[in-house]
């Protein structure tokens, strides 16, 4: 066992060069990056980017023409299989299998014996208040219900990495809160987890960073902050009472409900407009550097790349 | 528990389960039984009446006096057609016949009944023809060279050793029916096994779960526990079937007669069932599990596997064949044809003898193909398992072998 100082130290999932064609498809472009432990990483991209493939190549089930993944610090192989935790996007369970059969039976896959699978299957059915359907077979499990069940199987062998493909789609508000609420739960854990979803929101509420791929290539990585700021549109978000009047450096104004947008010349700094607006004596109650939602920089990003 | 016991433990309770599976394992014997039943039934109703049976009969060539009680059956002397026929349609007799004058010229015999049928009977039959045959032969041969031109041949045949001693197999038509019947049920159960195996594989590609067990166990895992676990499943089938076979072959044989009694299995016959049942089913599971992963759902990979159980079932249909020609080179080429080898070489332990190098050939035969496409099998497991879209071309398949 290694002690926890050198786990910390250690990434979770480290991508060099990795490349996977087929047939004669280039799927995934010499694709690098790598996951702390501890963190929820976001990965992004349209449809036919190659996330998918990428996700299958950090879980073993396919193998890349080329480059390297390690997980844990470990070469991938069967034995890191245990550690890993993988929802796909699309699912399914043997339809004709009970609740806790189910469970039970890929857990054991993942290592774990039946006496703790059976415990740890309650406590998880509880927590997500599905008790009540334990005995029941998959196919009479609501949509919903079978996603949440299917959670479970990811995450009762108790996985230090976490592949979560599309996991809200599907899910009523309720279930969603309660399965951020258990995600973030597990990064405080310190289990590193990757989400995969095309839902933007999810991934600003939630991630860490991010990486976004098209093409199979990297397009953006880092840090969520910092590639916000990179593409923020050098603008201001204000909240006021009183009159604003005329101030330098500002070329337009826009008014949207409750606040009031600022858009600032090349030469003048948010700091320069704050500065001039305190030495004015106003009120302020919300001052912020404009970002653009994530959702914009993909468009932007994506539409780009589509040129 | 290694991943592989788990999968394959897994798979087998799933198979077993099954109602399908359940069904057949069962049915099977129930529907010998019911065959049993309902041949016991129609031999008991069929049974010759014990009741003593008049015909009447009208000699118009002279000479027909003697020998008028045949067995069960009377024979009555009318004067004339016209008296018969009377005492026919009052019931007094069931049936009679007219020896013509010129009968010994022709052989040509009339007879007459009131009911409506095929032929006569076979006792009928035999009775006018001993009749017949006693009154021509009386007084010019001895009694005891009578009963011999009724019954001129007894066939009891022997079968020697090389070294002239009673060979401790004998052969005949008594020993064909347990390779047959075996022979249809191995083919059967290899079908069905290799159909579960199919079933399976579709089913965890539609619903996805296949990405879900490759993340946690190896394709090699995955395949090699779904194979055993489903065969084990099959090698129930087949040993309840087979425990079941003597039970009823001996609740059979108080209708068949002793003709059950005077069958003998050749003494390698159960272990070579045994090899190529093993054989036969790794075979085509491994052929079904290529096909399960390149065809987008079960239904699509039925149809291709239809294909290569036809030769499997190919020695049930050429039966009455190989009986009549048991030599000829076909067979030695079906035995040793992997798909059909199985099936050739259980009807063939009836029929004959398979030389020893048949039988080695056949079975490395067997195993060469069942290790080479296993390692194709793999690789495609691998590629196609995870794509769900449209079917593969045959020609797309190949390339991506050559460069995988």
């Amino acid at each position: 066992m290694r002690n926890w100082e050198e786990a910390a130290d250690m990434l979770a999932v480290e991508v060099s060069h990795v490349a996977k064609s087929f047939a004669d498809k280039v799927v995934v472009d010499d694709l690098s990056f790598s996951v702390a432990q501890g963190e929820i990483f976001g990965l992004i991209g349209p449809n036919g980017a190659g996330k998918t493939t990428t996700i299958r190549m950090m879980m073993d089930i396919i193998k890349p023409d080329s480059g390297e993944v390690t997980i844990l610090g470990e070469r991938l192989g069967e034995a890191t299989k245990n550690k890993l935790g993988y929802l796909p996007e699309e699912r399914g369970l043997y339809k004709k299998l009970g609740v806790l059969d189910s469970i039970i039976y890929l857990a054991s896959l993942k290592g774990v014996d039946r006496l703790s699978a059976e415990e740890k299957a309650d406590e998880l059915l509880n927590q997500t208040g599905m008790l009540p359907h334990k005995g029941k077979k998959i196919e009479e499990l609501s949509r919903g219900m079978g996603q949440i069940i299917q959670f479970i199987v990811t995450i009762i062998h108790d996985p230090q990495l976490l592949i979560l493909d599309e996991p809200f789609a599907g899910l009523d508000p309720v279930n969603t809160e309660l399965l951020k609420g258990m995600l973030l739960d597990l990064r405080n854990q310190g289990k590193s987890l990757i989400l995969s979803t095309h839902q933007m929101n999810e991934i600003e509420e939630l991630c860490d960073r991010i990486l976004m791929i098209n093409h199979g290539r990297s397009v953006l990585y880092g840090n969520l902050a910092e590639i916000k700021s990179r593409y923020r549109s050098n603008s201001v978000l204000l909240e006021f009472e009183g009159e604003l009047g005329e101030v330098p450096g500002v070329t337009e104004k826009r008014t949207h409900k409750g606040y009031t947008e600022l858009m600032l010349d090349d030469s003048t700094t948010p700091q320069q407009v704050l500065a001039h607006l305190m030495s004015r004596g106003m009120v302020i109650n919300r001052f912020e550097v404009a970002t653009p939602p994530l959702n914009e920089i993909f468009l932007r990003v994506v539409g780009k790349a589509h040129e | 528990m290694n991943k592989t016991l788990l999968i394959l433990r897994h798979e087998f309770l799933q198979t077993a389960k099954r109602r399908g599976f359940i069904v057949m394992t069962v049915i099977v014997p129930l529907i010998a039984l019911l065959l049993i039943g309902v041949s016991q039934l129609v031999s008991g109703i069929a049974r010759p009446t014990v009741e003593v049976m008049t015909i009447g009969y009208v000699d118009e060539l002279g000479g027909f006096q003697q020998y008028t009680s045949q067995g069960n059956i009377t024979l009555v002397h009318f004067d004339t057609p016209a008296d018969a026929t009377e005492a026919l349609v009052n019931g007094d007799i069931k049936e009679y016949f007219v020896i013509p004058s010129d009968y010994i010229s022709n052989g040509v015999i009339n007879r007459y009944t009131l009911e409506k049928q095929l032929a006569a009977s076979s006792a009928t039959t035999t009775a006018i023809n001993n009749f017949l045959t006693s009154n021509l032969l009386a007084g010019k041969v001895p009694e005891a060279t009578v009963a011999r031109i009724e019954a001129p041949l007894n066939l009891v045949s022997t079968r020697l050793t090389e070294t002239g001693a009673v060979a401790p197999e004998q052969g005949g038509y008594g020993n064909l029916i347990i390779p047959f019947v075996f022979g249809i049920l191995l083919a059967l159960s290899i079908i069905f096994s290799s159909t579960y195996l199919l079933q399976g594989l579709g089913e965890e590609k539609e619903n996805r779960l296949i990405e879900i067990l490759l993340s946690s166990v190896s394709a090699r895992q995955l395949l090699t526990g779904k194979v055993l676990g489903i065969g084990a499943a099959g090698l129930v089938q087949v040993v309840v079937w087979a425990i079941s076979t003597p039970l009823l072959l001996n609740l059979a044989s108080s209708s068949i007669g002793g003709f059950i009694s005077t069958i003998q299995l050749p003494a390698n016959f159960i272990v070579l069932a045994v090899v190529y049942f093993i054989l036969g089913y790794l075979l085509f599971s491994v052929i079904s599990a290529s096909i399960g992963a390149v065809s987008s759902n079960s239904r699509e990979g039925q149809q291709l596997i239809g294909i290569f159980t036809i030769p499997l079932l190919i020695p049930l249909w050429f039966t009455s064949l190989s009986m009549l020609f048991p030599d000829n080179p076909v067979w030695v080429f079906f035995t040793i044809f992997p798909l059909s080898a199985p099936v050739e070489v259980i009807m063939r332990l009836g029929v004959s003898d398979i030389p020893a190098w048949q039988l080695v050939a056949s079975i490395a035969v067997l195993v060469l193909s069942i290790i080479g496409i296993l390692l194709l099998t793999i690789r495609i497991f691998r590629t196609y398992l995870l794509m769900y879209g449209k079917r593969p071309g045959i020609g797309e398949v190949l390339r991506n072998l050559r460069s995988g």
